[in-house]
C-alpha cells in the first residue's frame, strides 16, 4: 500500500515536472512495511542441537524476552527489492527466479542476506540486520512451529530416535508446498506479520549451537558453529552460510528447506 | 486425438518404418532359426502345459511368486498396457513425457522359473501417439522379441518365449530408429527367471529371501530453455528433437530410482526388520551403475544378474553394466535408516539416485557402539 501511495505521488509530481527529492539525495529504497515488536516474555523452544547425558534430546522450552524493541519486515524481501541492491552493485544476482519482482527473493545465502543488510544500513543510515532465532520466533508468534520430536532417546538403541526423526520428516514433506507466491499473499499472524512458514525458509543471525546437558539437565558445554546458521520456516534447519540451494546431503536423510530467503529487522532507538 | 497428433504420429511411424527396413531381414532370419530349434519340440507340449495368469504390481513391489518352483514348467501369462504419460521428475518443475510399460517407470518386475514359457499380451491403446514394442534380454531370437511385437496405437500382440537362462534381465522398448529415446523415456523393466530349485550360493546352498524390492534406475535428459528453465511439451513427439540433443551430450539431467527424485524415500521408503532377508533387484537399461547400501553390505550379489554364476559375497559396491539387471540379497543386522544409492554420489545426491530403507529392530552394540559422543577436544 505504501508502495502504491508512493507511486501515485511520484506520478503526480512527475506530471507537474517536480522532483520529490533533492537532487543530491538518492530516492528512498522500496522496502516492506515494518512492524514494531515490543519485548514481552514468551515461551520459546530454544534453538540448537541438544544432548542430555550424551544422547540427542529436544531443546528445552524457556521463557524468553527480546533485549530491546525492534521493527521487523512484515514480509520477506522481494525479488524486486533484491534487484535494487544488485543494481547498486552491492548484492549478487539471486539464485532463484528473477522474472517476477513481487515474489520473495530466493536462492539467497546467509552471506548474500548480510550483504543486503549492510547495503541497506549504509544507504539509510539505520541499523538493519538479520533477526535472531528468538526475534524471528517472537515475530512468528502463533505461527512458529514447535519442532520438538517428543521422543525419548533409547540408551540401548540409537535407531529409535533416527526412525522417529525420519517419520517426522516424511510427515512434513507430505504437505510441503513448494510454490513461490507473491510476498504478503500467504498468511498473516496476530502481530500483523505475513508469510510465515510457506515455501521460503528465512535466515537468522543465530549460529548453530551444540549444547551438552548432564543427566540432571545442567549445561556442561556449549559450542557455537558460526559457519552454520539457523533458518526458520515450517521447521527449523541449520544451513551453512554459503549455501543458496539446500539439499539433504550425504548420508543424511532429512528434508531440507525448499527455498532460502530472508527478512530483516531494524533496530529502533530506546 | 487431434488431426495434428495423428499426422505427427504418422510421421513418427514413418521414421520407425524407414529405420526398420534394414532390420526386417535379420529379424525374419532369426525367427526362422528360432522356430527350427524350438517349435517342433514345444508346439505340442506348450498347449498341454498348465497356464497361470499373473497380476503385475507396481514397483518397487513384486507380484507374489514361489522361490522354489513346485511342479513342472508352466505357461505364465502377463498383460501390459503401454501408457504414454507426463511425469514429474522432481520438485523443481522438471516434467517429462514418459513412455511406460504398465504406467510405471520402471515397468513391473515379472518373475518366472527357468523352463517356464512367458506369454505376454502387449497393448498399445489408441490414446497413445507412438509405436512401441518389447525386447526381452531373457528371450532368444527376433531381437529379443522386438521384431514380433511392434504395435501401433490401437493394436495389441501376444508374444511367447521360453525362459531358458536363469537370471534377472532387462526388458525394454526398442522401436527401430528410436531405441535409445524410448529406453531413456522410462520404457524398460526387468524379468527374474529363477532356477526351479531356487537361488544358490557358491556351495549350492539355498539362498532365500523374506521380501523383494525392485529398483529401476533411469537416466533422463530434460531440455532447458534459454533462461535455464525446464522445457515442457504437449506430446512425446514434440519433445523428440530437443530430448535427443540433450541425450547426445551423454550428460543426464536426472538419474533417479523408480521414476523420480524421492520415489523411494519418506512415506515411500522401503521397509524391513532386523533379521529379515531382503532381495533387491536393480536394473539400469541404458547406463552403468554402482549400487551400494550405506551402512550395510551385499551379502549375496549377482552383479551381472545371471544365476548360473555363483554370487559374490560381502560386497561394498558392485558394478552393473548398462543394459543389465542385478540381484543383491542382504539380511539386515541393525535398525535405522539405510540409504540405497548409486555410489556415484553426484548421481545419488545431486541427480536423484538415492532410496531409503527404514529398518526396525534391536540395536546390536557388538556391531557398533558410540564410545564417546562428539565432545570438546
Amino acid at each position: 500500500m505504501h508502495a502504491t501511495a508512493f507511486m501515485l505521488a511520484g506520478a503526480v509530481a512527475g506530471a507537474l515536472g517536480l522532483t520529490l527529492w533533492p537532487q543530491d539525495r538518492e530516492p528512498p529504497v522500496d522496502l516492506p512495511r515494518m512492524v514494531r515488536l515490543d519485548p514481552q516474555p514468551f515461551a520459546h523452544r530454544l534453538d540448537g542441537d541438544w544432548r542430555r547425558d550424551g544422547r540427542a534430546t529436544d531443546a528445552p522450552v524457556q521463557t524468553t524476552q527480546l533485549p530491546a524493541p525492534i521493527e521487523i519486515m512484515e514480509t520477506p524481501v522481494s525479488t524486486g527489492q533484491w534487484l535494487d541492491c544488485v543494481a547498486a552493485g552491492a548484492c549478487l544476482p539471486a539464485g532463484g527466479p528473477t522474472d517476477r519482482p513481487n515474489l520473495p527473493v530466493t536462492g539467497i545465502s546467509w552471506l548474500d542476506a548480510v550483504a543486503f543488510a549492510e547495503w541497506l544500513s549504509e544507504r539509510t543510515n539505520q541499523t538493519w540486520r538479520l533477526p535472531s532465532d528468538a526475534e524471528w520466533a517472537f515475530a512468528a508468534a502463533e505461527m512458529f512451529r514447535d519442532d520438538a520430536l517428543g521422543v525419548e532417546a533409547d540408551p540401548d538403541n540409537p535407531a529409535v530416535l533416527w526412525l522417529a526423526e525420519y517419520a517426522a520428516d516424511a510427515a512434513r514433506s507430505r504437505d510441503l508446498d513448494r510454490e513461490l507466491r507473491p510476498v504478503g499473499s500467504l498468511n498473516v499472524n496476530s502481530r500483523g506479520i505475513r508469510d510465515i512458514g510457506g515455501s521460503v525458509w528465512e535466515w537468522t543471525s543465530t549460529c548453530l549451537r551444540r549444547v551438552d546437558l548432564d543427566a540432571a539437565g545442567r549445561i556442561q558445554r556449549q559450542d557455537e558453529t558460526c559457519g552454520i546458521f539457523i533458518v526458520e520456516g515450517l521447521h527449523r534447519a541449520a544451513v551453512a552460510d554459503f549455501v543458496r540451494d539446500p539439499k539433504s546431503g550425504g548420508c543424511s536423510v532429512g528434508v531440507p528447506p525448499a527455498n532460502l530467503g530472508f527478512r530483516l529487522v531494524r533496530e529502533v532507538a530506546g | 486425438m487431434t488431426n495434428l497428433s495423428v499426422s505427427r504420429r504418422t510421421i513418427l511411424a514413418g521414421v520407425a518404418i524407414a529405420g526398420a527396413l534394414s532390420q526386417v531381414r535379420i529379424a525374419a532370419a532369426e525367427t526362422a532359426d528360432a522356430a527350427k530349434v524350438l517349435t517342433p519340440a514345444a508346439a505340442v507340449d506348450v498347449d498341454s502345459l498348465p497356464r497361470v495368469k499373473v497380476d503385475l504390481v507396481d514397483p518397487p513391489f513384486v507380484h507374489a511368486h514361489e522361490q522354489v518352483a513346485t511342479g513342472g514348467p508352466k505357461v505364465v501369462e502377463f498383460e501390459m498396457n503401454i501408457i504414454e504419460k507426463k511425469i514429474a521428475l522432481d520438485d523443481s518443475g522438471a516434467e517429462y513425457w514418459a513412455s511406460t510399460f504398465n504406467g510405471t517407470v520402471p515397468g513391473p518386475l515379472m518373475v518366472v522359473h527357468e523352463g517356464d514359457y512367458v506369454e505376454l499380451t502387449l497393448i498399445n491403446p489408441p490414446t497413445n501417439e507412438l509405436m512401441h514394442n518389447i525386447d526381452f534380454h531373457s528371450a532368444t531370437g527376433a531381437l529379443g522379441g522386438g521384431a514380433l511385437t511392434q504395435v501401433n496405437p490401437g493394436e495389441r500382440c501376444v508374444l511367447r518365449f521360453k525362459a531358458t537362462k536363469p537370471g534377472v534381465f532387462v526388458y525394454h522398448c526398442a522401436p527401430p530408429g528410436m531405441v535409445a529415446w524410448h529406453v531413456v523415456s522410462g520404457m524398460n523393466g526387468a524379468i527374474m527367471v529363477l532356477p526351479r530349485d531356487g537361488l544358490k550360493d557358491r556351495d549350492g546352498k539355498l539362498v532365500s529371501y523374506d521380501k523383494v524390492y525392485y529398483i529401476g534406475e533411469q537416466d533422463f535428459y530434460v531440455p532447458r530453455d534459454e533462461a535455464g528453465s525446464w522445457k515442457t511439451y504437449a506430446s512425446p513427439g514434440e519433445s523428440y528433437e530437443d530430448v535427443v540433443t540433450v541425450m547426445k551430450t551423454l550428460t543426464p539431467t536426472h538419474v533417479v530410482f523408480n521414476g523420480g527424485v524421492g520415489a523411494l524415500t519418506g512415506d515411500k521408503a522401503m521397509t524391513a526388520n532386523v533379521g529379515e532377508t531382503v532381495a533387491f533387484v536393480h536394473s539400469q537399461a541404458n547406463r552403468d551403475t554402482r549400487p551400494h547400501l550405506i551402512g550395510g553390505h551385499g551379502d549375496y550379489v549377482w552383479a551381472t544378474g545371471k544365476f548360473n554364476n555363483p554370487p559374490e559375497t560381502g560386497l561394498e559396491t558392485w558394478l552393473v553394466p548398462g543394459g543389465t539387471a542385478c540381484l543383491m540379497v542382504y539380511t539386515f543386522e541393525q535398525p535405522g535408516i539405510y540409504a540405497y544409492v548409486n555410489h556415484n554420489l553426484i548421481e545419488a545426491f545431486e541427480l536423484g539416485a538415492a532410496a531409503h530403507v527404514v529398518v526396525k529392530g534391536q540395536w546390536n552394540d557388538d556391531l557398533m557402539k558410540q564410545v564417546l559422543a562428539p565432545a570438546a577436544v
